[in-house]
This record gives structure tokens, sequence and C-alpha cells, in this order.
């Protein structure tokens, strides 16, 4: 990298500023002044804070012992797992596929795209529709087809972890295909004519050129797959409410929601929202670990 | 002659499939939001006809009680001011990120990438009194409420874009850079002329990602948007879904009211997305 043209640093504030800026005031001060909070006695949204806690770090306390945070952070590092493996993956085996066809591969785009562009208010509120105990749309089909007797309660202990998480994933598979075969795009047809000359096609082709050509835009998807993961909060929150059903259903976004909005316990509440993040540093640099970016790729 | 092979029809089996769970949910909404009230329960996959459970009450219904045309400015407006804040600011940053060596580079780049990680809930509170101070969130002025939406979620879309754009701009080959340099542009007519229209897909795909979340978010809009005329699409179907309570057929029509527009928009564009999104692959 010895180019002439980036040896004179002067442009480069005009180029960083603006960005840094917002991200200074709009997104680091109010976190830092959100740890703050965390070790504050905070009664209320408006209400100033009332001095110190007592123990200071007692928020952090608290949240070793809290038997709905456990159950949340389970359910968040569950859905972590669920979203890379199902979200990246599927949207992996669709990009693949739609990339070896030509007659369809916009329609195809098009419909999977399709879900983002919807609000998660709307979503949450059509699959209420579907998953309802009594008529849904689900429930119907099963019945009709006599592959369940009676109604299912979606919603019921046995059934909520799938309830809540097939919405979250199904409506983003199409967010990372799109990332996906931009990224396929990308790819110089060159490559795959040099490749099918060494007698190299199907499966091999994908395994020993196009995954790898991909690594660092599939690296690009882990990351938010895993981030987004973590803050997940509206579909959840419209479908199943505060913890549904009883305390099983908390995540840690729906649970800080909660603490914060509903009971008032502002502090407590942005002690979570630390720990989010602390998690979200976390689990991306194992992702950035495991599937290291390669530069001269 | 084209040969239809085992694998080619499987592929298509299940391009297929996928398509029919993200499209036939929507289909299913549709038709019910023209049925009439209390034959959902009973029989929600028939075609509704006239005469056999067709209604337009509904629609008629939700039209009647709930101000969708405002909405629908307050939404665009917003979400419009958002894209365009994003894809320059974002782009600025990708592109000072990749192309040039500094010492702070480093940290610069940890910091957009674990701007990705604050939940919005955790910055909410600070920013409100920040811009409460500043004298634009609850000022009573519907423009500055809409700022005071704007600005935060210009911020929350920034280090997704940025993150992304330097993905493709890194694959942009830096030799026609140097040879317009040479040829004596300055860095400036570099970025608007080689980098931007090299990177156009991915400038597409961030421009539309930033309208689509800007548009959909409910919680910030929530936060600061409290009087009727301020509010936007999602604040208006989160207001009839509380009211709706059992009325089914309501709940269809508003959910349709609100996503045919953006789907209308989504179709139309869908040709200059696709064209972006592939644009890049020509010029590899």
């Amino acid at each position: 990298m010895g180019s002439t043209l980036y040896r004179k640093k002067g442009p480069l504030i005009a180029f960083l500023l603006p960005a840094f800026l917002f991200l200074l005031l709009f997104l680091y001060y109010p976190f830092v002044q959100n740890i703050l909070n965390s070790f504050s006695d905070i009664t209320g949204l408006g209400a100033p804070a009332q001095g110190l806690n007592d123990p200071w770090y007692v928020n952090y306390a608290t949240l070793l012992t809290d038997p709905k945070l456990r159950t949340a952070l389970g359910n968040t590092v569950l859905l972590t797992v669920c979203t890379v493996a199902f979200q990246v993956g599927i949207a992996l085996v669709l990009a693949l596929l739609v990339d070896s066809i030509r007659v369809g591969a916009q329609l195809f785009r098009t419909l999977y795209f399709f879900p983002i562009v919807i609000s998660a208010t709307a979503l949450g509120l059509m699959f209420n529709l579907i998953f309802l105990y009594n008529g849904g749309m689900l429930n119907q089909l099963l019945v009709n087809l006599g592959i369940a007797a009676e109604n299912i309660d979606w919603k019921d202990a046995d059934h909520f972890l799938l309830t809540m998480f097939s919405p979250v994933m199904w409506q983003y598979v199409g967010f990372y295909f799109v990332i996906l075969v931009t990224g396929l795009n990308n790819i110089s047809q060159d490559l795959y004519e040099a490749a099918a000359l060494d007698g190299c096609t199907g499966l091999k082709r994908v395994r020993f050129v196009t995954l790898p050509l991909l690594r660092n835009v599939l690296c690009t998807c882990l990351v938010l797959a895993i981030t987004g993961a973590l803050k997940v909060f509206d579909l959840p929150w419209v479908m199943l409410g505060a913890g549904m059903p009883q305390d099983q259903g908390w995540l840690t976004g729906t649970y800080m929601y909660d603490q914060t909005f509903n009971r008032g316990n502002v502090d407590y509440g942005s002690a979570i929202a630390v720990l989010i993040v602390v998690l979200g540093v976390l689990f991306s640099n194992v992702a950035n670990r495991v599937f290291k970016p390669r530069s001269d790729l | 002659m084209k040969k239809i092979t085992p694998a080619k029809a499987g592929t298509y089996v299940v391009l297929t499939f996928w398509a029919l769970t993200t499209l036939y949910p929507f289909v299913w909404v549709v038709l019910n939001s023209f049925r009439e009230r209390g034959l959902i329960r009973k029989d929600s996959f028939s075609i509704p006809l006239p005469g056999g459970g067709l209604t337009m009450e509904n629609y008629a219904k939700a039209m009647d009680r709930f101000d969708f045309g405002n909405a629908y400015m307050n939404s665009l407006l917003i979400s419009i001011v958002v894209t365009v804040a994003v894809v320059l600011i974002a782009g600025f940053a990708a592109y000072g990120m990749v192309r040039f060596r500094f010492r702070l580079r480093g940290l610069c780049r940890s910091l957009i990438m674990a701007g990705m990680m604050f939940p919005v809930f955790s910055t909410i509170i600070p920013v409100f009194r920040m811009e409460a101070a500043w004298g634009i969130a609850s000022s009573g002025n519907r423009w500055l409420s809409l700022l005071a939406v704007i600005l935060p979620q210009i911020a929350g879309n920034l280090c997704f874009a940025i993150i992304v754009l330097m993905g493709f701009i890194e694959s942009v080959p830096i030799e026609l850079e140097e040879s317009a340099y040479m040829d004596g542009c300055h860095v400036f007519q570099v970025y608007f002329h080689i980098i931007m229209p090299a990177a156009k897909s991915s400038f597409a795909t961030v421009a539309i990602f930033a309208f689509l979340w800007s548009y959909n978010d409910l919680f910030t809009q929530n936060f600061f948007l409290r009087v009727p005329r301020e509010k936007t699409i999602t604040l208006l179907l989160n207001e009839i879904s509380s009211q709706a309570g059992v009325d089914y057929g309501l709940m269809a029509a508003s959910v349709v009211l609100i996503v045919a527009p953006v789907l209308a928009v989504y179709v139309l564009l869908q040709k200059h997305i696709i064209k972006g999104l592939t644009a890049g692959a020509v010029k590899g």
C-alpha cells in the first residue's frame, strides 16, 4: 500500500470527521453515560440519578444471581446459535442455488428479500394471526391435513421457543441472502472458467473456489448475525410480550426493555445493556478468530 | 436444446419452497382482510367471493378510524433524510478507513465494529436528555421532533453501512485510483468518479437497508414522537394493534394497508436493486 495518492493525510479528516462525530455524540457518549447510570440509583426515566448505588456494583451482583436473566441469556445464546446455523446457513444455500440458475433468479431474489421490507410490527401482528390458538393459519392447516388431532397452543411452554425463533430467523434469511449474492456476483467469471478447465465443477467448485472467495463476505454475515441476535427485540415483544410463558420466554433484549421501561429499574436495565454489549464483542471476536477475514483475498 | 437435469429440478424445488414460505403468509393475510367478520377462524384458506364472505368493511373501518396519509408523510420524510445522510457519511468514512494508513486506524476500526453492538435501548435515554437540552426533542414543533428521530437513526445505521462499504471498497482495484491521480484528479474527485461508480452495487444495498430500517423502526420513533400529527406509519400500526382486540379482520386490513405501498415501491425499485447488485460483477 505505498500509493502516493493516499500519502497526504489532509483529506482524511474530512472523510472521517462526520461519521465519527455522529458515532461519538449519538453512540459512545450516551453509552458511557449508560455505564455510569448502571452504577447509579435511578428510579424513573425522567428522574436524575440519586447518587451512586450502595454498594456501587450492586446491579452487577444482581446480574449473577437473577434467575430471569439466566433464562434470558440461555434463550439468547440458543437464538444466536440457531441464527448462525439456520439464517446464514439457509441464506448461503439459497444464494449458491440462485447463483447457479438463469431463469427465475430475479424472481427468487425479489421474493426472498421481501419480508425484510415489512416492519417487525406488521410481521408480529401477522404471525400472531398465524399462530393463533383458535383458528390461526397453522392450526387450521395442521388440523385440516390431519397432522395434528387438535389445536396446538403455540405459545405454551413446549412450543414458545419455536414460535419465537422461527419468525425472527425467517425474516432475515433474505438479508444475508442479498449480501451473499452480491458477494457471489463479485467473483470473476474468469476464475470459474479457469476452474472448469482444471476439471473443477459442481460441488467441488463450491468447495474450492466459491467458498474461499466468499470468506470475507461470510465473515461479515456472521458478525452481523451474532450482534443482531443479541439485540432481537420487536418481533418477540409484539408476539409474546413480557417473558411469556411464565418467565421462560425472556431474551436479553426484551428483559432489558421490561426492566427499564415497565419496572422503572433504569439502572439495572443499563447494567443489562452493558452485558449485551460485552457479549456482542466477545461473540463476534470468537467468530472473527474462527473465520478470520483474509486480506489477501 | 436445454435439458432439465435432476440437479436443476432439485434446485428449483428448494428455491420454490422457500419462496412459498415468504409469500404465502402475506397472501393469507390479504385474503382474510377481505373476509367477513367471524369467518376467519372457521375457514381462512378459501378465496372470499362476492356473496361468499367477501367484504370491504374491514378497509372502510381502518381508513375511517386512522389517518394513514399523514403518517406516510412523516415516515417517508424521516427515512429519506436518514438514507441520504447515511450513504454520504458512511461512504466517506469507509473510503478513508480502507485507503489511508494512519496511526489511530486500528482504534477507529474497533470503534466502528463495537458500534454495531449497542442495542438502541442502551443509548436512547441519554440521547433523549441530550436532545431535550438542545431543544429539539419534545419541543412541540413537528419538524424538530422528526429531526430528533433522524439524528440517532443516522448514527444507528452508520456502523453497519461503513462495514459493508469497507468490504466492497477493499475489492476495488487501487490501480484505477492511482492512474486517475496521475491524470491530476485529487482525492475527492477520485472518490466521486472512481470509487462511487465502482462500488455502486454496495451503495445501493446500504441505501436500501438504511431506508427500510429507518422506516420500520418502532422503538426510537415511539420514544420521540408523541403528538398525533407526528405519528409515523409504524406508530399507527402499533396503535391499531392495541385497539383492534379480537377484530382480526381489521388487523389484517391494517397490515395490508401499511404493507401495500412499501411493496409497490419495492417491486418498482426491484429492477434497480438487482441492477445495482449485479453491476459490480460486470466491472469485477
